[in-house]
């Protein structure tokens, strides 16, 4: 029996591919939440890192695909699965009740899918630089020059002129808290989709699981936050 | 006229081993040849049908449930005996066998008994290797508990469940020879008449409960595995589907019926709600392992809360009266000490019908938990359905209908006067004599159908050489046409009488006239009432729906028709065994002290019932049981 | 006490299928629902009505065959029990229950609430078994199993096959029953022999029968009349990564 057919068409199979999938996603999440809570440390620290990382295009590039296929098999396998689950209950009950189901747990396709959204939102906002209109501020044109005299694109001004709007820091926490909310369910689910859940693990598991998923939110959340309270404004003077 | 049951010659300890080689074979090529079809798909249909499938024979399997893995062998709760001897308690096959003798009050087939006895031993292993987990000691070997007749712990078991692991074990393994394509299911397909062509049981008719369509099966056997008929009762521990049809058909069709007067009630039982009641649930037998019975001492008391009386005014009658045995007395006789008790009015509860069943002594002794571990799920149960935490009050239990010992007589072949009908587990009359012993129906159900059954059934083939029967015999045909009939006749009636109100009716006249204790009186009395309520039933019964869908309402009334017809033949069986044994206990037959009276010079013998017709009397023949090894005794407990 | 019972009626697959109301006067609170049921039926049959079909038998919480979704919850709303165990003294006098039928496309409706389980059983025959033969069985003690795995197994091998887990989750996924059998059977050395194949057989014949997938909600525990935890899921994810990457096959080489 060849391996990926089975993986594709059983729907164990389809569901380690959404954990497994999911697990690199949460992943880069983490990653890139380390490399974001370097604002905290101050400009230069953090467009040096956004430089560093800039000139590094080819392994960025790569990380880019990896993500686009992470993300692509996690979506489509989430869109196969929830029409065949949908399929499975042709009639719904009148009453229905689902017992002991969490509200994540239930809505998973939904958040995942506003999730996405607020990524393409993001990445629009961010690495295409495309916000001109909303903050009136061209962010191209934030130029800055660093300690080592290289010239470079102004990351930490881009960031604080950003979330001065309350309207995009909040749009911003709210997707970081759906992201949350989906992997609240997200982790423990890869966890036992994957097999790696017992007994003596369980309540382990689910501690991590919304551990991490609160962590993630406090992570992100919390440079809005900031920013909304004053941190960096200085940058846009 | 006597009846030869076809006991092979030797030593008791070597008559199966020997007989077994000397029973001649079919040719694996050959086996293919041979349809075979079992109704009824509990431990001893699943298992007799995997088995013969696996041996090659074509196998068509029958249920009326939806599946079966729901047979109500599934509720068996407290465990299956082997004599083993794990216990190093001194056990032994001669010891197994000389309890069930005994337990059965001498009223059972000696050779039967020594080889289920003998077989007890392979169900185990056999059972261990399709995967039934069976509790086990912390060193990883089979762990074994005590049971009602025995001094020795023979008796595994799996939590309070064992019949259902065995069940499923049986069941699995016929999943798997369903899957090969060498057996066939019909579920939801209820049997309702054999079709017995030149003296040989040739095909079966049955009902498709879901399209009501009626068709029938040729076959070269015939297997009934169809239970017991307890259910005749209206309240019994049986599932609300168990019935007596296929027996009942099959006697009606020439089979002869053994001791059905045989019936029994198990002591240990959720007493009576009210009128509104469906079925009684038991509490397992093992449960009298750790929980003393008792009773106030005086009437006065019985109203008070059990904890509030102390220990010098309980009554721990099964102790007090069976001091060798205790709690763990036999089902008979614990059931008639516990209707003794509640008949001078020391019982509790509503009606005064219970007794209590404590926890107590042991829950001190060994902890929660420990209780928790062994019986959880029956404390659970008890749970449910009372409202009660057994934990902290005792249970209270009574006495119900649970099993029949009688059946369709059988010879040592499994194969009844009817050559090609075979019947095994509690739908045969073989081994249980007048009482069964806790944890045996288990054993003797899976000792027919793995290891019995399967060689029995190739020697008729290669020995009678059966001929073949067309599908198209006009035998099948004449067959269906009187089902068809008949089930237009229930439903033509449109009385106004409900079905359920008939069967209510009769199981109460026999729980009175024909239950823990039978008196002559009452036994004509059940007699003359039964065929006036047959006539009202045939008269003023409403059945809804038609024939042709699912219609549990006619499902039922053809049921309880054949109950109204059963019954009176276990009546006058009851009536005719002038003496007490097992659970038959007549008042007239009783010793000084109350105990029951035997009386070997007379009735020694398994009265068999021959069908001469509805409107004439059944006619009685006699097998008579000789005991070589086993030496009739008063059976005594105390 | 008194209880209003609206049941879902339907007279065939193919007939078009309501919720009548049935009013179930003079019950005690000590009957169960099925006896309710029971009642309603008599009163039916009596006045010449159609009685409601359901399926029953062992009335003991053990064979599996009752299947009623109770107010939206099936077997109700009690943790650990069957619809047959259900007690009336559980409900509030007056009140109005909603009794469904099993929902789910691998469970086509037969009649009123009574469905076809049949899928349950196709999966046990994909390879829901040990293949050992009648006879020639080693002694029981040969392999001495420790306790906590025979427990473990036991803890699994309870599944009565109701169905109830299908009915629960919102994906009428069967992962609760499949991973009960083979939970039960990869834990024991007797059932390990042949352990890649049987969960690749059983998956597949999962998914062929049309359930859905596992969400991980934990509705199917939730319901399960028998406690079995979703843990048993998680060992058979286990079990099948393991036979894909051992390169097992579902298939039976004859």
């Amino acid at each position: 029996m060849k391996l990926l057919p089975q993986l594709f068409h059983s729907s164990l199979g389809k569901k380690y591919i959404m954990a497994i999938t999911g697990l690199g996603m949460l992943a880069f999440a983490a990653v890139h939440l380390a490399g974001n809570l370097r604002l905290f440390l101050g400009p230069e620290v953090l467009n040096s890192y956004a430089h560093g990382l800039h000139r590094a295009e080819e392994s960025l590039w790569m990380i880019r695909v990896c993500l686009l296929v992470l993300i692509g098999l996690h979506v489509s396998m989430a869109v196969v699965l929830t029409h065949e689950n949908r399929a499975a209950r042709p009639i719904l009950y009148e009453r229905s009740r689902l017992p002991g189901a969490s509200h994540a747990s239930r809505t998973m396709i939904w958040s995942g899918l506003m999730v996405a959204v607020f990524v393409a939102y993001h990445l629009l906002h961010h690495s295409a630089k495309a916000q001109v209109s909303l903050t009136g501020h061209d962010f191209a044109a934030f130029r800055t020059t660093l300690a080592d005299g290289t010239a470079c694109h102004d990351v930490f001004r881009m960031v604080v002129a950003g979330f001065s709007q309350p309207v995009v820091s909040g749009f911003y926490i709210v997707g970081v808290g759906l992201l949350s909310h989906h992997l609240s369910h997200g982790i423990e689910a890869a966890f036992q989709s994957l097999g790696l859940r017992n007994r003596a693990w369980d309540a382990a598991v689910r501690r991590l699981a919304s551990g991490a998923a609160w962590l993630l939110f406090v992570g992100y959340a919390s440079i809005p936050v900031a920013v909304l309270c004053g941190y960096g404004r200085e940058a846009l003077q | 006229m006597p009846i030869d049951a076809h006991i092979p010659s030797g030593p008791l300890e070597r008559k199966w081993e020997r007989h077994k080689s000397d029973l001649e074979l079919v040719h694996p090529r050959n086996k293919r040849k041979y349809d075979v079809l079992v109704v009824g798909s509990g431990l001893s249909g699943a298992a007799a049908a995997a088995t013969l499938a696996e041996l090659g024979y074509r196998v068509k399997c029958f249920c009326f449930q939806d599946s079966a893995r729901r047979a109500h062998s599934i509720a068996a709760q407290g465990g299956i005996n082997a004599a083993k001897n794990c216990c190093n308690d001194g056990d032994s096959v001669s010891r197994l066998f000389r309890d069930t003798i005994k337990g059965g009050d001498f009223r059972s087939r000696e050779a039967n008994v020594y080889r289920l006895a003998q077989i007890s031993v392979d169900i185990i292993d056999q059972c261990v290797a399709q995967g039934v987990p069976f509790a086990r000691e912390y060193g990883g070997l089979l762990q074994n508990r005590s049971f009602g007749g025995a001094q020795v712990s023979r008796t595994f078991y799996a939590r309070g469940q064992t019949g259902q692991q065995l069940l499923l074990g049986a069941y699995q393994a016929l999943s798997r020879q369903i899957s090969l394509g060498n057996a066939r299911m019909f579920s939801r397909t209820e049997m309702l008449d054999l079709v017995v062509i030149d003296g040989q049981a040739k095909g079966i008719v049955v009902r498709d409960l879901v399209s009501g369509e009626i068709a029938s099966h040729a076959g070269d056997a015939v297997v009934l595995a169809t239970g017991g008929y307890a259910n005749m009762f209206y309240l019994s521990t049986n599932a609300k589907g168990c019935n007596a049809t296929a027996a009942w058909r099959a006697y009606r069709r020439g089979a002869f019926f053994a001791n059905p007067c045989f019936t029994q009630i198990h002591p240990t039982c959720i007493p009576v709600g009210g009128e509104h009641q469906s079925k009684l649930t038991l509490m397992s037998e093992s449960l009298r392992n750790d929980g003393r019975v008792w009773v106030p001492r005086r009437r006065e008391d019985c109203a008070k809360a059990p904890g509030s009386i102390p220990e010098e005014d309980r009554d721990y009658y099964l102790e007090r009266k069976y001091p060798s045995f205790g709690n763990l007395a036999p089902r008979d006789i614990a059931s008639r000490a516990t209707k003794e008790v509640c008949d001078a009015g020391r019982g509790v509860g509503p009606g005064g019908l219970g007794v209590y069943l404590d926890f107590g002594d042991a829950i001190r002794q060994m902890g929660i938990e420990t209780m928790r571990e062994r019986y959880g799920n029956l404390f659970e149960m008890y749970e449910r359905i009372r409202g009660e935490n057994a934990y902290e009050v005792p249970m209270r239990m009574y006495p119900a209908m649970h099993y029949t010992m009688g059946g369709l007589w059988v010879d040592y072949h499994l194969m009844s006067n009817l050559p090609g009908l075979f019947v095994i587990g509690e739908a045969n009359f073989s081994d249980h004599g007048a009482n069964r012993l806790g944890a045996s129906g288990l054993m003797q159900g899976l000792a027919d159908g793995y290891f019995i059954l399967p060689y029995t059934i190739g020697h008729y083939f290669a020995s009678g050489r059966p001929s073949k029967t067309p599908a198209d015999h006009p035998g099948f045909a004449a067959a269906e046409a009187g089902v068809k009939a008949r089930l237009a006749r229930l439903l033509s009636v449109q009385g106004k009488r409900t079905v359920t109100s008939f069967h209510r009716e009769l199981g109460r006249l026999l729980w009175n006239d024909c239950g823990m204790t039978r008196s002559e009186a009452g036994l004509r009395e059940a007699l003359g009432r039964i065929p006036e309520l047959r006539a009202e039933f045939w008269g003023d019964v409403r059945v809804s729906g038609s024939g042709g869908e699912m219609n549990a309402d006619l499902e039922r009334a053809n049921q309880v028709a054949d109950y109204l017809e059963l019954s009176e033949l276990v009546c006058r069986d009851a009536l005719m065994r002038g003496e007490s044994c097992g659970g038959h206990f007549r008042t007239e037959s009783v010793t000084e002290d109350g105990e029951a009276r035997r009386d070997d010079a007379q009735f020694a013998f398994v009265a068999a019932w021959e069908c001469r017709g509805a409107d004439r009397e059944p006619m009685l023949h006699k097998e008579p049981l000789v005991y070589e090894e086993a030496r009739m005794s008063t059976r005594s407990y105390r | 006490m008194h209880l209003s019972l609206r049941v879902w009626r339907q007279k065939s697959a193919s007939a078009p299928g309501r919720f009548e109301t049935y009013e179930a006067r003079h019950v005690s609170p000590d009957m169960s629902l099925l006896e309710a049921l029971d009642g309603v039926n008599e009163d039916l049959i009596a006045s010449g009505g159609d009685p409601i079909a359901f399926d029953s038998d062992c009335r003991e919480g053990i064979c599996g065959a009752c299947s009623v979704v109770i107010d939206g919850i099936p077997h109700g709303s009690r943790h650990g029990t069957t619809a047959c165990q259900l007690h009336l003294r559980h409900f509030r006098d007056g009140a109005t229950i909603t009794l469904e039928p099993w929902r789910a496309r691998p469970f086509p409706l037969i009649k009123d609430l009574v469905v076809d389980r049949h899928a349950f059983d196709r999966i046990i025959e994909a390879g829901g078994y040990v293949s050992v033969k009648t006879g020639g069985a080693p002694d029981g003690n040969a392999i001495p199993i420790p306790k906590t795995n025979v427990d473990r197994a036991m803890d699994a091998a309870v599944c009565i096959g109701c169905g109830a887990c299908v009915a629960a989750c919102k994906n009428a996924s069967a992962m609760l029953f499949v991973a009960s059998k083979v939970s039960h059977l990869s834990l024991l050395p007797q059932g390990r022999v042949e352990r890649e194949r049987r969960v690749l057989a059983m998956v597949r014949a999962m998914d062929d029968a049309g359930f859905g997938g596992c969400t991980v909600t934990g509705s199917c525990e939730a319901v399960c009349p028998k406690n079995i935890r979703i843990d048993v899921i998680a060992r058979m994810n286990r079990e099948y990564g393991r036979a894909l990457l051992k390169g097992g096959s579902p298939e039976l080489a004859l």
